[in-house]
């Protein structure tokens, strides 16, 4: 039995008042303050992150009971355990006594949570067991107010585990909706339609979160921002077909396309580019530690399944980004975290293949080594210039008197951008339409007055 | 001695042995009882070292490269303990290709991550070699402290390498540097120089 508690909103931003939402976002672009402004930073840390589902973690970070590791859900800082009957929750890390947070390790297995200011112990399921000196007490330890608080609503799907604060928000697959699909077909080209999180490249920014979110789905800045990287992973190609090369030219005339499913997520498809075909997608990787070395003995020990095998290592090229803070592209988890108004984590998880059926035999372990190798290209040569421009434009929205920031691409041009019956909008890779959608979800949330909730186990 | 293919232009030396010698030779090296106490070899590592400090703080790569044996690994791990390559994902895990391909990237002037570069200055110091299982192998490990100055301010990293020597025709080859910043595991902001 939980018993659930409003959470104290003394004091909080009534956000849905402070602005007038419709001018700061309009149809063709939004004000600079979404980015700038520490108070809507505020206020999104309920409207957002906390009101939505948010991601908090993987399946295989916490694979047995009481594994847990040490996350957040916007600022607050959350223990994900696994508890000792298999249930995942989502623990405040936060001892009822004074506040410390009681783990401070970032993955581990315990039962139990001792407080290391005066040692309060609590259970993995976040239920008090034992205070020292207990006869210097008047109060009833039994009360669930003492027990640690948790996210109310936990759910996963296909080992993504999400949380949120908000009692009123949709049950999780239906705020998932259509991106389901890409997630599906994501792991499924994997043997037994899964994958195991891995360490991961982990870098920062000093600008907004959003700014990485408007970037997720972006496929006007890839010939630009990424430039170097396109001619390095080509400078030893007899066919300049390497990575990303599928930008040059028309993009737009390209099969490639963006797809808005609703909530604030959105899909690129950048697959149709590609050759459908066993080995296709191993044709167009960029050179990797190891590589010719692999592709030949594979060939050599596995024949034409070989094809299929060096394809896992291969990036695949899709961007599925789930509302507010995950995107999985090429074989990364990629996760945003805001830290402030104007400072971004954004960590890249690896991921490896399993094999519970044997299908790739001793392949396994080769294979998963160069998808290592693989994985740390982008992040290394890639990322690092979007993360240096993210950052000049929060530089660039200090000028206070210039309010604008454009998302229009593609607006106003008949037939270019198609609806569906399912309200599914389709449109060139290059678009801005999904920027604009998920900006008018993102207004329509900060237009709510959400009531979030903590529980206790009682 | 010359591999048969040429490790600039292609990767057939990053194989599963390698990894496993790899890992084997980065375990538990720093031993006592193979520490080199000949005042004279200490010297001569602690110089490589200065001057590799040098070369990259003056992006003189192609100098840094030469330094380098053909079939080489510049590896930064992304764990304090180094962790398992294979396994794992590294901040950065390059062949002698990728080191390539990362000093070609900086050099298209289209790496806006390093426009302006970096200017840096390294500090390296607390030089240990130590002897291991070959007589033409060493294992040195060598604190560093870089200030690198970018437009917006100075910040430092700091860490240890453990560089593995190789002697080939009379000179000592990097084969292997791991360069271990102490906050490996934590959110870094624009890691684009070459540590
Ligand atoms: S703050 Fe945790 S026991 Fe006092
Ligand atoms: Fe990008």
């Amino acid at each position: 039995m939980l018993e659930k508690l409003p959470t104290a909103s003394i004091g909080s931003v009534n956000a849905a008042e402070r602005y007038d939402w419709d001018a700061l976002v309009q149809e063709d672009r939004v004000h600079r303050l979404i980015y700038t402004d520490p108070a809507i930073f505020e206020a999104e840390l309920t409207n957002i992150w906390g009101a939505v589902w948010v991601y908090l973690g993987h399946d295989s970070q916490i694979p047995n009971n009481n594994d847990f590791i040490t996350t957040k859900l916007g600022l607050r800082p959350i223990i994900l355990i696994r508890d000792s009957a298999g249930k995942i929750r989502a623990l405040f890390n936060r001892c009822t006594h004074r506040g410390t947070t009681l783990c401070r390790k970032e993955r581990g297995n315990a039962h139990m949570f001792t407080c290391p200011y005066h040692g309060w112990s609590y259970l993995s399921t976040g239920k008090l067991r034992a205070v020292p000196w207990p006869d210097g007490y008047a109060c009833d330890f039994k009360d669930a107010k003492f027990n640690v608080a948790q996210v109310p609503r936990v759910d996963s799907y296909r080992g993504f585990i999400f949380g949120t604060l908000n009692p009123d928000a949709p049950p999780l697959i239906d705020y998932l909706g259509g991106i389901t699909g890409p997630i599906d077909e994501w792991l499924d080209r994997n043997p037994g339609g899964k994958v195991e999180v891995c360490e991961a490249n982990r870098l920062k920014y000093r600008g907004n979160w959003k700014l990485a979110y408007d970037n997720s789905g972006d496929g006007y800045h890839v010939v630009f921002s990424h430039r170097s990287l396109l001619e390095m992973e080509n400078r030893l190609a007899d066919e300049a077909n390497k990575g990303m090369s599928y930008y040059k030219g028309s993009p737009d005339s390209k099969a490639m396309y963006m797809r808005y499913t609703g909530n604030g997520h959105h899909f690129k498809d950048k697959r149709p580019n590609i050759e459908k075909r066993a080995g296709g997608l191993w044709a167009v990787e960029g050179p990797a530690p190891g590589s010719e070395h692999i592709e030949a003995d594979f060939r050599r020990r596995f024949g034409a399944r070989a094809d299929d095998i060096l394809d896992l290592a291969g990036s695949e090229p899709v961007n599925i980004n789930v509302f507010p803070n995950l995107s999985l592209l090429g074989n990364h988890i990629q996760v945003f975290d805001p830290v402030s108004v104007d400072e971004t984590d954004v960590t890249w998880f690896g991921t490896r293949v399993v094999d519970a059926d044997g299908t790739l035999g001793d392949a396994l372990g080769e294979i998963n080594a160069l998808r290592m190798r693989t994985q740390e290209q982008f992040p290394n040569f890639g990322e690092v210039d979007d993360l240096a421009n993210f950052e000049e434009i929060q530089r660039g929205l200090a000028c206070l008197e210039d309010e604008w920031v454009y998302m229009h691409r593609g607006l106003g041009i008949p037939g270019r951008i198609k609806t569906d019956a399912k309200g599914e909008v389709t449109a060139p890779a290059t678009d801005e339409a999904f920027m604009r959608e998920y900006i008018h979800e993102w207004k329509r949330l900060m237009k709510a007055s959400p009531k979030l909730v903590v529980q206790r186990e009682v | 001695m010359q591999p048969a293919r040429d490790p600039s232009l292609t990767s057939y030396y990053v194989t599963d042995t390698f990894y496993r010698a790899l890992v084997a030779s980065f375990a538990d090296w720093q031993r006592d009882d193979r520490a080199v106490t000949d005042v004279a070899e200490r010297e001569r590592f602690r110089a490589l070292i200065e001057r590799e400090a040098r070369l990259l703080d003056q992006l003189n790569f192609d100098d840094w490269l030469a330094m380098y044996a053909p079939e080489c690994i510049y590896w930064v791990p992304g764990t304090p303990d180094g962790g398992d390559p294979r396994r794992e994902i590294a901040i950065s895990f390059d062949d002698r290709r990728r080191m390539e391909d990362r000093i070609y990237r900086l050099r298209t002037g289209y790496a806006w991550s390093q426009a302006p570069k970096s200017r840096t200055v390294r500090m390296v110091s607390n030089v240990e070699v130590f002897k291991t299982a070959s007589a033409d192998r060493r294992m040195v490990r060598s604190n560093f402290l870089i200030s690198e100055f970018r437009p917006d301010g100075i910040r430092f990293l700091s860490g240890w390498c453990g560089h593995r020597f190789v002697e080939c025709n009379g000179r000592w080859d990097i084969e292997v540097r791991q360069v271990n910043l102490i906050d490996c595991d934590q959110n870094l902001r624009n890691p684009s120089i070459v540590i």
